[in-house]
C-alpha cells in the first residue's frame, strides 16, 4: 500500500506515539489518572496536559490560550457557535465543518468567492456588520494558501473578528498572522486522532458547547494525558522540521508534476501547500482508476465528502465544470512518503488513465 | 515507611484493561481516516463499524450508537439536540447535565438520593448511578412513567456502563475510561433515530469530526472484559464500610441500593479537604466528591439535595474501588481512616 492521502489524516509520528504510552498505563502505572483529580497522580496527569498544551501553543501566536477539544470540527463548531453572532462572511472554498456550521448557526451568512487559482482576494470587501470572517490557511482539497494575514486585516477594518481554519497548515507553515481564533486538529500534523484545539485571542470570549465539569473553562470533558501529549510531541516535532519537511514535500511534488506531463493542475501552483498535488484529465472515470489501484490510497476530494457523488464544492468554485470536477483527484504527500514510492505510484497513476483512452 | 500509592478513586477514572492497551496501540498502528474511500480508509471504516457492533453487543444494546469524545459530549448533543427539549432533570445529576438543563425542573430526592416526584411529560434526563454516591435509581420504571406521557427518557450511565445491566431508556451517555478503555472516547446510545436531530458530519450525520477508531477499537476490547468482578467489589466494600462504620464514620444512603464500587463515607469532625491531604500523604489516592468539581471548595449539590447539612456534607470523602482492588488495599485504606480520625478525636 502505497499511502498518499496525507490531507485526509496522516501517519501516527513515531516520536508521538512514544510520548503517549506513559499514559497509556495501568494499574503499575500510575499514568492513567483523571489530570482533573487532585491527588497525586492526578497532578502528575494535569501536568502533563499542561506540558502538552505549551507545545501545541508554541505553534500558534503569542498573545492567546489553546483550549483542548476532541476535534477541529468541535474547535470550529465551537468558534461559529459559542457566540450569537449576527452575521459571518466564509470562504466559498471553507471545509463542511465551517460551511454547514455557518447556515445552521442562524447567522446570515455571507460567501466570499474565490478567483479561478483558488484563492480569496487578499483586498475582499467584508460587507458592514459582519461579526466573523473565516478563512482558511490551506484549502484541503486543492491546497492552496490564503492570504490570511491581509484578510485579517479587511476583517478587523469592518470590526469583524477573524477565525482561521488552520488544519492544514499548522506544523507546516508560520501561524496565520492577525487571527483572533484558529482551529487545530492532531491527525492532521501526525498526531493522534481524537484531539483538536482551539486558540482563542486574549480577550476573545465565547460560551461552551459542552457543558459539565468545566474542565477546559470553555469544555467539558475528561482530557486525555495520551492525547494530549501525543498533540503536544506531534506539535514540537513539526516545528523543529518545518524546514525539512517542506523542502521534502517540494521535492516530492517537482518529481510528481515531471511524471504526470498530462495533467492539469487545479488551483493557484505558486500560492500552494506542496503536500497537495491536485489534477485532472478530460474524461477521466476516477472511480475506475481507483478500482485500478486498489494498492494506493489516494482521493477524489475530501476524505468526509467522499461517498457523497457530489462534485467538490471547491473545485466548483475555482470554475470547473461538474465533469472536471468529477474527473479530478488528490494526491497528498508528506514526511513519511519514500520518493520511490511516489514516483512508482505516479507512473502507475498515469498508465492506467491513459489505458482509459484519456 | 514507602508504601506503594493506592488508587482508590476509580470512579474519576480507572486504568486502561491490558486487552483495551493493546488494542489501542494496534489502533494507533492503523491511522487511516475511516471515511476515506481508498483501501487503507475503508479496512478503517470496517474496523470502527466492527467496534461499533461490538460495544453493542458487549452492553446488549439493539439500537444506535454514535461514537463521541466522552459522555459529557454524549449528553450535550442529547440535551440539545433531542427532538423534544428538557423538560425536567434530577436534582443529583452531573454538571454535564445540570448545566445543559436550561428552564427544566429540577426534580427533588429523598435523603437516599432517589427522585421521588412524579415525572413531567418532555425530555426527562436521570442518572442510572449516582457518580458520588453510587445510588442507583429504577430507570425500567421511570422509563415507563415517562414514555406513558409520550416523553423520552435520558440515562447518564457513564458510571454504570460495563458494571450494571444497561437501563430500559431512549437515550444513554457511556464513557469509555470509567470502565477500563481510554479516556477521550464515549458513546451516545440512541433507541430511535427518529428522537434526534442530526447536525451533519460523520458518524451518520450525528457527530463531526474524524472518528476515534484506536479508541473505539479499545472501547470494545474493555467492556469484552466483563464485569463479574461485581460480587468482589460489594465484598470488598462491605468490608471497608463496616470498619468505617465502628469506627465512628458515616456511610451516605447505606441502606439504598448501589453500585458496588462506589462508597460516600463522612467522617465527622475532619473536613473532606484535611482527609484528602492525610490520605494523599499516605499515598491513597480518593476523592471529595467528582474529580470535575474537586479543587472547588464548594459543597456537594449531591449530597445537599439529599438534605445532609453543610458541615456534614463537608466531610464526606468517596472511596471507589477497581477491578484490581485487593482485600489487602482495603486494610490499608482503613488504617489510614483510623489514624486521621483518631487523630481528630484526640486533637478535639
Amino acid at each position: 500500500m502505497i499511502y498518499l492521502d496525507y490531507q485526509a489524516t496522516t501517519p501516527l509520528a513515531p516520536e508521538a506515539r512514544d510520548a503517549m504510552l506513559p499514559w497509556l498505563a495501568g494499574p503499575e502505572g500510575m499514568g492513567f489518572a483523571n489530570p482533573h483529580s487532585p491527588h497525586r497522580p492526578g497532578r502528575a496527569a494535569a501536568a502533563a496536559v499542561e506540558f502538552a498544551r505549551d507545545k501545541v501553543a508554541a505553534l500558534l501566536p503569542p498573545g492567546g490560550r489553546v483550549i483542548f477539544t476532541g476535534s477541529a470540527t468541535e474547535a470550529l463548531n465551537l468558534a461559529l457557535l459559542g457566540r450569537n453572532w449576527k452575521q459571518v462572511a466564509v470562504s466559498t472554498i471553507e471545509h463542511a465543518a465551517v460551511l454547514d456550521t455557518a447556515q445552521a448557526s442562524g447567522a446570515a451568512v455571507h460567501v466570499l468567492e474565490t478567483d479561478g487559482d483558488g484563492l480569496v482576494p487578499g483586498n475582499i470587501a467584508i460587507p458592514s456588520g459582519t461579526g466573523l470572517v473565516a478563512v482558511m490557511q490551506v484549502n484541503n482539497e486543492i491546497g492552496t494558501i490564503q492570504p490570511v494575514a491581509a484578510i485579517a486585516d479587511a476583517a478587523h477594518a469592518t470590526g469583524a473578528l477573524f477565525l482561521c481554519d488552520a488544519v492544514q497548515g499548522a506544523g507546516k507553515l508560520a501561524p496565520p498572522e492577525g487571527a483572533d481564533m484558529i482551529a487545530l486538529s492532531a491527525h492532521k500534523l501526525y498526531g493522534p486522532k481524537g484531539i483538536g484545539a482551539l486558540w482563542l485571542r486574549d480577550g476573545i470570549e465565547l460560551a461552551p458547547l459542552i457543558h459539565g465539569g468545566g474542565q477546559e473553562g470553555l469544555r467539558s470533558g475528561t482530557l486525555s494525558p495520551a492525547l494530549c501529549a501525543g498533540f503536544g510531541a506531534a506539535a514540537t516535532l513539526a516545528s523543529a522540521r518545518m524546514e525539512a519537511d517542506a523542502s521534502h514535500a517540494a521535492a516530492l511534488w517537482v518529481r510528481a508534476r515531471e511524471l504526470l506531463p498530462d495533467w492539469t493542475l487545479n488551483g493557484s501552483a505558486s500560492q500552494r501547500w506542496q503536500g497537495n498535488l491536485n489534477l485532472r484529465r478530460d474524461g477521466l472515470d476516477v472511480a475506475r482508476l481507483m478500482s485500478d489501484l486498489r494498492d494506493i490510497a489516494f482521493s477524489a476530494g475530501s476524505a468526509c465528502a467522499s461517498g457523497s457523488g457530489r462534485p467538490s464544492h471547491v473545485l466548483r468554485a475555482i470554475g470547473l465544470s461538474d465533469r472536471q470536477a468529477k474527473s479530478s483527484i488528490r494526491i497528498g504527500f508528506g514526511r513519511y512518503t519514500a520518493m520511490g514510492d511516489l514516483e512508482d505510484a505516479c507512473a502507475r497513476i498515469d498508465a492506467a488513465a491513459t489505458a482509459q483512452g484519456v | 515507611m514507602n508504601e506503594p500509592p493506592l488508587y482508590l478513586d476509580h470512579a474519576a477514572t480507572t486504568p486502561l484493561l491490558p486487552a483495551a492497551r493493546e488494542a489501542m496501540l494496534e489502533g494507533l498502528d492503523r491511522w487511516a481516516n475511516p471515511s476515506s474511500p481508498h483501501r487503507a480508509g475503508r479496512a478503517a471504516r470496517a474496523a470502527l463499524e466492527d467496534a461499533r457492533e461490538r460495544v453493542k453487543a458487549a452492553l446488549g444494546w439493539q439500537g444506535e450508537l454514535v461514537f463521541t469524545s466522552g459522555a459529557s459530549e454524549a449528553l450535550a448533543i442529547a440535551l440539545t439536540r433531542c427532538r423534544l427539549a428538557p423538560a425536567a432533570v434530577s436534582g443529583v445529576e452531573h454538571e454535564a447535565v445540570l448545566r445543559h438543563a436550561g428552564e427544566a425542573r429540577k426534580l427533588a430526592v429523598d435523603g437516599n438520593g432517589l427522585v421521588v416526584e412524579p415525572l413531567p411529560a418532555g425530555l426527562v434526563a436521570i442518572q442510572h448511578a449516582n457518580n458520588e454516591t453510587g445510588v442507583v435509581q429504577p430507570i425500567d420504571r421511570f422509563a415507563e412513567d415517562v414514555r406513558a406521557q409520550g416523553g423520552l427518557l435520558l440515562a447518564d450511565c457513564a458510571q454504570t456502563a460495563g458494571k450494571l445491566s444497561l437501563p430500559d431508556a431512549d437515550l444513554i451517555a457511556i464513557s469509555a475510561h470509567k470502565f477500563g478503555g481510554p479516556i477521550g472516547i464515549g458513546a451516545l446510545l440512541v433507541k430511535d433515530w427518529a428522537t434526534l436531530r442530526p447536525s451533519g458530519g460523520q458518524e451518520r450525520g450525528y457527530r463531526g469530526g474524524t472518528e476515534n477508531l484506536p479508541g473505539a477499537l479499545a472501547m470494545a476490547a474493555a467492556l469484552e472484559q466483563g464485569r463479574d468482578w461485581m460480587g468482589s467489589a460489594a465484598r470488598l466494600r462491605e468490608r471497608l464500610e463496616s470498619a468505617i462504620t465502628a469506627a465512628g464514620g458515616e456511610i451516605v444512603a447505606a441502606g439504598a441500593q448501589r453500585l458496588p464500587t462506589i462508597g460516600a463515607c463522612r467522617m465527622p469532625g475532619v473536613s473532606a479537604a484535611a482527609q484528602l491531604i492525610r490520605f494523599d500523604g499516605m499515598g491513597i489516592a480518593v476523592s471529595a466528591g467528582s474529580a470535575c468539581s474537586s479543587g472547588s471548595l464548594r459543597i456537594s449539590h449531591v449530597l445537599g439535595a439529599m438534605g445532609m447539612q453543610d458541615k456534614a456534607a463537608s466531610e464526606v470523602i468517596r472511596i471507589s474501588i477497581g477491578i484490581e482492588t485487593k482485600d489487602c488495599d482495603m486494610g490499608r485504606v482503613i488504617a489510614a481512616w483510623r489514624k486521621i480520625a483518631g487523630k481528630a478525636s484526640l486533637a478535639a
